[in-house]
């Protein structure tokens, strides 16, 4: 598939805004809810820090 | 110790070697959906009768696909958490459940981009798009109940409950194409017949279903090791490795 131009490939014969509506949804949320997930582990790690006995947690 | 089928089913042996297999499942996803998204874009021919609207399908089809397996993963290892009173495996059946969800999601979005175009409307309620929505609800109704229980295990098992008679619409959903007249078109690859597609639409499309499923891996993994820190809060192990971050 060539497209010519770079125009020709965001226009999308027409239906850019079907093709990228989808695409950008979809990078949207599986670049967002892996974050997500790394983020929820980092805090739950971080609070089993805070919550070791006191001798342990010197800091 | 011997390795045996049981091994990871502890969760300090499934943290450790989960956390060696994200950051492979990661470069999966992202070499095998690079290569896809080329070929989708770059490699396959505009279709003949919808032009280039129909490289929605690459994204698409590999999301209702993992719609409907991560739905049966999530109750086939909530059922094993109940009836084997594995914790383990009730919480991976917990972290399935968001990705399934934003899988459902996507399908349906994706779906609405490539109806209105193609069918004149961005939603219709035939027996496709309806047991799809259906599974979307399942999703949320699973992730809604096991919250709201306090007690993990009773909530877990409440959850088994409820994903494993909601697996029945994962069916449905696949036949529906047959059993009822569906505005929505019928499977475009099956297992029984040849392809209805070009060969290079149909290998974009497999790689991206390969990429999502890596992708899969990797979230689900990571979420379960959040769940696993969670729930083991205070466990030796747990502990151990608390102290050694804080420590770092």
């Amino acid at each position: 598939m060539t497209w010519g131009s770079a125009e020709n490939f965001f226009a999308m014969g027409g239906y850019g805004l079907y093709v990228w509506g989808s695409y950008a949804v979809t990078a949207l949320l599986m670049v967002g809810e892996p974050l997500l997930a790394a983020h929820r582990r980092r805090r739950a790690l971080r609070e089993a820090a805070e919550a070791l006995p006191n001798e342990d947690n010197a800091s | 110790m011997p390795l045996t089928l049981y091994t990871f089913s502890s969760p300090p042996k499934f943290y450790a070697l989960s956390g060696v297999l994200v950051p492979l499942c990661w470069a999966l996803a992202v070499v095998l959906s690079a290569i896809g998204l080329w070929m989708g874009f770059f490699v396959a021919p505009t279709d003949a009768t919808q032009g280039e609207v129909y490289r929605i399908i690459f994204i698409h089809v590999p999301a209702a696909w993992m719609s409907m397996l991560l739905y049966l993963v999530m109750a086939f290892w909530a059922a094993i958490g109940w009836a084997f009173k594995a914790r383990l495996a009730s919480m991976v059946a917990r972290a399935v459940a968001p990705t399934g969800a934003m899988f459902t999601f996507l399908a349906l979005w994706t779906g609405a981009l490539w109806g209105k175009p193609t069918w004149g409307a961005w939603w219709v309620w035939d027996a496709r798009l309806t047991s799809e929505l259906i599974l979307l609800f399942l999703y949320l109704g699973y992730i809604a109940l096991v919250e709201a229980i306090d007690d993990p295990r009773r909530a877990d098992q409440a959850g088994a409950l409820l994903a494993v008679v909601g697996a029945v619409n994962v069916p449905i959903i696949y036949f529906s194409v047959k059993w009822w007249n569906t505005l929505h078109q019928g499977a475009s690859v099956s297992i029984a017949a040849a392809p209805k597609m070009a060969s290079t639409m149909l290998t974009a499309m497999l790689l991206m279903t390969f990429a999502f499923w890596a992708y899969a891996f990797a979230v689900v993994f990571t979420r379960t090791r959040a769940i696993v820190l969670e729930r083991e809060r205070g466990a030796a192990w747990v502990n151990q490795l608390a102290a050694r971050e804080s420590a770092s």
